[in-house]
């Protein structure tokens, strides 16, 4: 399983400045695992101190919000393009 | 002096002084502006308020505005209604309608926010600036860049409506129009953000952006002779507003400027686009975002920023959540419009109608004072009114020809003296 997770700018400084990163994750649970060992820092960052995803970060697979494809229990496919966005913003 | 205010995490707390950021780099939570109130007491009473010009410019203590900062765009100050007509329809002895249908220049709230964003983004020294919009905010980035001398590059949802996007283009602005709704522009303009050095209002300048909000409250209070209101009905789409209020009225106890009062906030969503609500009605903390799918376009966002502190703020201050239908929002507007001759767009049709639900469930009460913020006017929407109306054949230019008419049309008006 060969997933492209992209990088926003915040969290480079933990990738050595990759915008972009190849991760062989089945799920969200898997990803977050991935990122983690691939770059020790990145983990604080994205889980709070019990170990749960910050609610204020974003996952989407290809555009799409991963939320409306099941979360959690999303099932990546080959060649899914991954974005985290921070905090979403916005408003009318 | 420097200036009384810096950005704060809202989560982890982290002190972010003055740049264009909407997120902490630490734990990627939204920042909001911290205060030094008790150096804004010293600085500005209520008597010095009152001899300023009636724009929220009068209110410069209380915002995150650059040092120096002036501006003669007469933004805000728009009229609270006593509304004694539509409260009688409803069973309220006490109602307002806080009017920003008719707010300076582009006739919505909007155009509150977008004044203190450009504030900051010359302060930055943003040439460019931008927005992801449903059409108001377009609008207001797109009239106030034009008097601001910005170029602005607005970017909205494909399906808006007309008159939206005309009062988008007519001041020169670049619209870009993506196939996709609200969120997924939204999602967009967060990557471009990323990437291009633009003063996204709604986004880089956001937590400036969003203390516009708060001279809603603060003129709600002032025109209620420096008094909070039992309640408070506002539309939500980001849930940002509803929040604001609530910091504006803490902000002017806290000051002194106002007695203490505990002020219920009651939320109002269309159903085809109720993440808060939702939530609200169900005990939830946290949103399920949604697919919108409501005539109700400026409040179609399915996946709201300040959901989770617009649910908290709502529920600790002992209100409510609602939302209605399509129909609904339209028989609201009409009422409205009949009643109080205030001419919403289909957001306000959502507010008043969800209103009128408050007070058949009785959770809005006959003898409270209730401000009912009307943020959009009808003109943008008139679509939404398409088939409600009748268009007569036209008469001939003579009195017979009237005569006739009247006998058989207008039965139910009295001819007169």
């Amino acid at each position: 399983m060969n997933i492209t997770v992209h990088i926003p700018t915040p969290l480079r400084r933990f990738t050595d400045g990759g915008n972009q990163v190849q991760c062989s994750a089945a799920n969200m649970a898997e990803l977050l695992q991935q990122l983690e060992q691939k770059f020790p820092l990145i983990g604080a960052h994205l889980k709070d101190q019990s170990g749960k995803l910050r609610p204020f970060v974003n996952f989407y697979v290809n555009d799409e919000d991963i939320r409306f494809l099941g979360g959690n229990q999303y099932e990546f496919k080959d060649g899914d393009d991954v974005l985290i966005v921070p905090s979403i913003a916005g408003g009318r | 002096m420097g200036v009384r205010y810096t950005l704060k995490c809202r989560e982890c707390g982290k002190d972010w002084g003055n740049i264009p950021l909407s997120y902490c780099q630490e734990c990627l939570a939204p920042l909001g502006v911290d205060y030094d109130l008790p150096a804004i007491r010293e600085a500005v009473t209520r008597d010095d308020i009152a001899q300023r010009a009636a724009n929220l410019w009068r209110y410069a203590e209380l915002l995150p505005l650059p040092e120096d900062f002036r501006s003669e765009l007469a933004v805000g100050g728009t009229p609270l209604v006593k509304a004694d007509r539509f409260g009688k329809k409803l069973g309220l002895r006490h109602l307002f309608v806080k009017n920003d249908a008719v707010c300076f220049p582009t006739l919505s709230f909007k155009d509150r926010v977008v004044a203190v964003a450009l504030a900051q983004a010359r302060a930055f020294g943003f040439e460019v600036v931008s927005c992801s919009s449903t059409g108001n905010l377009a609008n207001s980035v797109a009239a106030q860049a034009a008097c601001g001398g910005f170029q602005a590059c607005i970017f909205i949802p494909a399906d808006l409506e007309a008159a939206k996007v005309i009062n988008t283009q007519v001041y020169g602005a670049q619209l870009v129009r993506i196939s996709g709704n609200y969120d997924q522009v939204n999602r967009l303009c967060s990557q471009i953000a990323d990437r291009f050095k633009w003063g996204f209002v709604n986004i880089n300048l956001r937590p400036y952006y969003a203390e516009g909000s708060k001279t809603v409250g603060y003129e709600i209070a002032e025109q209620l002779g420096w008094e909070l209101p039992d309640n408070v009905v506002v539309p939500m789409a980001g849930g940002s507003l509803i929040t604001k209020i609530a910091k504006a009225f803490g902000e002017l106890i806290e000051l002194g400027f106002v007695k203490p009062r505990a002020v219920r906030f009651f939320g109002a969503q269309a159903t085809g686009c109720s993440p808060i609500s939702h939530a609200v009605k169900n005990g939830l903390d946290e949103l399920t975002p949604q697919k919108p799918v409501t005539i109700a376009r400026s409040l179609a966002i399915g996946n709201p920023a300040d959901g989770r502190y617009a649910i908290k703020m709502i529920r600790d201050s002992g209100g409510w959540a609602e939302d209605c239908s399509d129909a609904e929002i339209v028989e609201a507007m009409k009422l409205l419009a009949e009643t109080e001759g205030v001419f919403t767009e289909t957001a306000g049709g959502v507010t008043a109608g969800v209103t009128r639900k408050l007070v058949e469930q009785g959770r809005i009460g006959r003898d409270e004072t209730t401000v009912v913020c009307i943020t959009g006017n009808g003109l943008k929407t008139t679509d939404a009114l398409v088939g409600q109306y009748e268009l007569e054949e036209p008469i001939a230019p003579r009195l017979a020809a009237f005569e006739d008419f009247q006998a058989k049309r207008l039965g139910g008006i009295a001819v007169g003296a």
